[in-house]
């Protein structure tokens, strides 16, 4: 499909964009389109995501937002006749043309999953694959390294002493906080995160979020989340999707005070979703 | 008719066969055991066969079956936990037809050689997956023709004539190697469908996890894919191993011996078996009531085996379900 053609897809809601020049822009997606196969997902999405803040993907479910999250490391590629076609560019690099190495990419974009999916291995062994992965099998690196992202992912504390025992007898708060070490262990620059407090109580929930607006001063961050608490309290930016379009993205203030489309304010009302 | 009567039938019928069925079982292994555990003497174990096999003990077949089983090992598990893995992690997810329609659909788009390459792959999957499936209907004689006819008559006769001074047969002749080949198609079916079933279980979840930490396919089948799924490989493999230990018919062409002086040193030299040892003493014997004991003393030792390896598989699959659901 030429970008013609999809120009004239374009849908007929109002696409706000960048709405103040401020800080750097990180994520740039222009006229990005997705199919399952035939089914096309998601429609003409354009977005700018600055540097170091959290843009929250809100919407009803089956709405695309997780979909659109796991374009910008390209984890659908592994979804058999998942496609993308578009722009999603990182520091002004195209994901989507050809011969793009996704390893190396996924390197650069971490990303934290809805449900908390630690290895059945040590707590150590989890902060230290994606580093051995990648070659390095120095002890005193790899001890180094555990440490601090255990430490910027707030749950050194209760680790610390047990580093050699099983990931899998921490709860599932701890078990996501070791999961966000995880990603943050091969230092990315962008952090996805897929409904990272969707299965938790209240008090891991808040963890969660109080570790997103420390992790923020270094890492651009993209959050999908049902919650719109969640949404208003962690998010800098907010994007509100419905049927695979873009509605509307904008400061989260303005999206949860003064929204300007009427899709939007009967979602963040309550009236469906 | 009551719907309590027809309850009350439904129990009886059941609970019968399972009656049955355990009844045999009992009787078959209580007559063995009863008759031949008193026939396993360190003699019987540690000597070879005497007097026309009327006498002495089964040591060689022991050695024999044991080569056998370690050489057949070697040949059918990594080759079948290799398809495995390529059949279970590489091949197309969707299946045959939805990777062909994907790639007629995608006339005049970019990445179409992918699709075909997608859509051939699924191809690729679905034949070997129905040779599989057929290769584990084939009986076992047949395997056993077909060791002699395609690796003793065809590849072990060109090693010979190009390796081996002219009339001199080393290779194109029964011996240990082949009998081990020709078993390890036998069990290879076992092994790849048991491997498939293993990694399966391993949660889609880690390979995503691996995978957006910059991992290859290859690294998350090697460091999250394989260890998960490895006591489950292994139990498969041992019980299929267990199975092709005690199939005679695919070595009787190519390589069992029923008696030998020595005992097998090298891979290209005849063996003896313990169930063909068994076949030998229960047809072959001139005074069948004298050869009885020797003949439950072997059944005994060859189930003994059987079991021993059956009992490693079971206690490796308990162990891991044990740590998985600590």
């Amino acid at each position: 499909m030429t970008t013609m053609e999809v120009v004239t897809q374009q849908p007929s809601v109002s696409v706000a964009s960048t709405p103040e020049a401020g800080p750097k822009t990180k994520i740039e997606v222009r006229d990005f389109n997705f199919f399952y196969g035939e089914n096309k997902v998601l429609h003409s999405i354009d977005l700018v995501l600055p540097e170091h803040q959290v843009t929250a993907l809100i919407g009803p479910s089956g709405c695309g937002k997780s979909t659109f999250l796991r374009s910008i490391n390209r984890m659908n590629d592994i979804i058999p006749g998942a496609r993308g076609e578009g722009l999603i560019a990182i520091d002004g690099q195209n994901l989507y043309t050809p011969g793009i190495d996704v390893v190396a990419l996924r390197r650069r974009v971490g990303m934290v999953f809805q449900k908390s999916n630690p290895f059945p291995k040590s707590i150590y062994e989890n902060v230290a694959y994606g580093l051995r992965i990648g070659g390095v099998n120095d002890r005193r690196t790899l001890d180094e390294t555990v440490e601090r992202s255990l430490q910027r992912a707030a749950i050194w504390d209760e680790v610390k002493d047990r580093l050699n025992g099983s990931a899998l007898s921490l709860s599932g708060g701890q078990q996501q906080r070791l999961c966000i070490a995880r990603a943050l262990a091969v230092d990315p620059d962008v952090l996805l995160m897929d409904e990272p407090a969707s299965a938790l109580d209240p008090i891991a929930t808040q963890k969660i979020e109080e570790l997103v607006y420390e992790l923020k001063n270094n890492y651009t961050i993209v959050i999908v989340t049902h919650n719109m608490q969640q949404a208003a309290r962690v998010s800098d930016r907010t994007a509100f999707f419905m049927l695979g379009k873009l509605v509307e993205y904008d400061v989260t203030r303005t999206i949860f005070m003064t929204p300007k489309e009427k899709l939007t304010e009967d979602y963040i009302t309550g009236r469906f979703g | 008719m009551t719907r309590g009567a027809a309850d009350k039938i439904a129990i009886t019928l059941l609970g019968s066969s399972v009656v049955l069925i355990l009844a045999i079982l009992v009787v078959l292994i209580g007559n063995i055991a009863m008759h031949g555990a008193r026939q396993v003497t360190w003699e019987f174990i540690t000597q070879p066969p005497r007097d026309g096999l009327m006498a002495g003990g089964i040591f060689p077949a022991i050695v024999g079956t044991a080569a056998l089983v370690i050489l057949m090992s070697i040949a059918a598990v990594p080759l079948g936990v290799a398809t495995a893995i390529y059949l279970h992690e590489y091949t197309p997810a969707e299946g045959l037809s939805l990777a062909w329609k994907r790639f007629k659909a995608s006339k005049g788009r970019p990445g179409r050689k992918r699709l075909f390459m997608r859509a051939v792959s699924a191809l690729l999957a679905t034949i070997t997956r129905s040779a599989v499936a057929n290769l584990a209907g084939v009986p076992s004689i047949v395997f056993g023709l077909f060791g002699l006819g395609f690796f003793i008559n065809f590849i072990g006769r060109n090693i010979d004539r190009a390796t081996q001074p002219p009339g001199e047969v080393l290779w194109g002749q029964g011996s240990l190697l082949w009998a081990a080949c020709t078993l390890a198609l036998l069990t290879l079916p076992t092994v790849i469908v048991a491997t498939e079933e293993a990694l399966r279980t391993v949660p889609q979840d880690l390979r995503e996890a691996s995978l957006a930490l910059g991992a290859t396919q290859w690294e998350t089948i090697r460091r999250v894919v394989l260890p998960g799924s490895l006591s489950g490989i292994l139990t498969g493999g041992i019980l299929g191993i267990s199975r092709g230990a005690g199939e005679v018919a695919p070595i009787l062409f190519t390589g069992a011996a029923y008696y030998l002086p020595f005992l097998p040193g090298d891979v290209t030299d005849q063996f003896m078996h313990l169930g063909y040892h068994v076949l030998i003493l229960s047809t072959q014997s001139p005074d069948v009531e004298a050869t009885k004991p020797l003949l439950y003393g072997t059944v005994f030792v060859l189930l003994a085996l059987t079991f021993l390896l059956n009992l490693a598989g079971v206690v490796i699959r308990t162990r891991t379900r044990s740590r998985l659901h600590r």
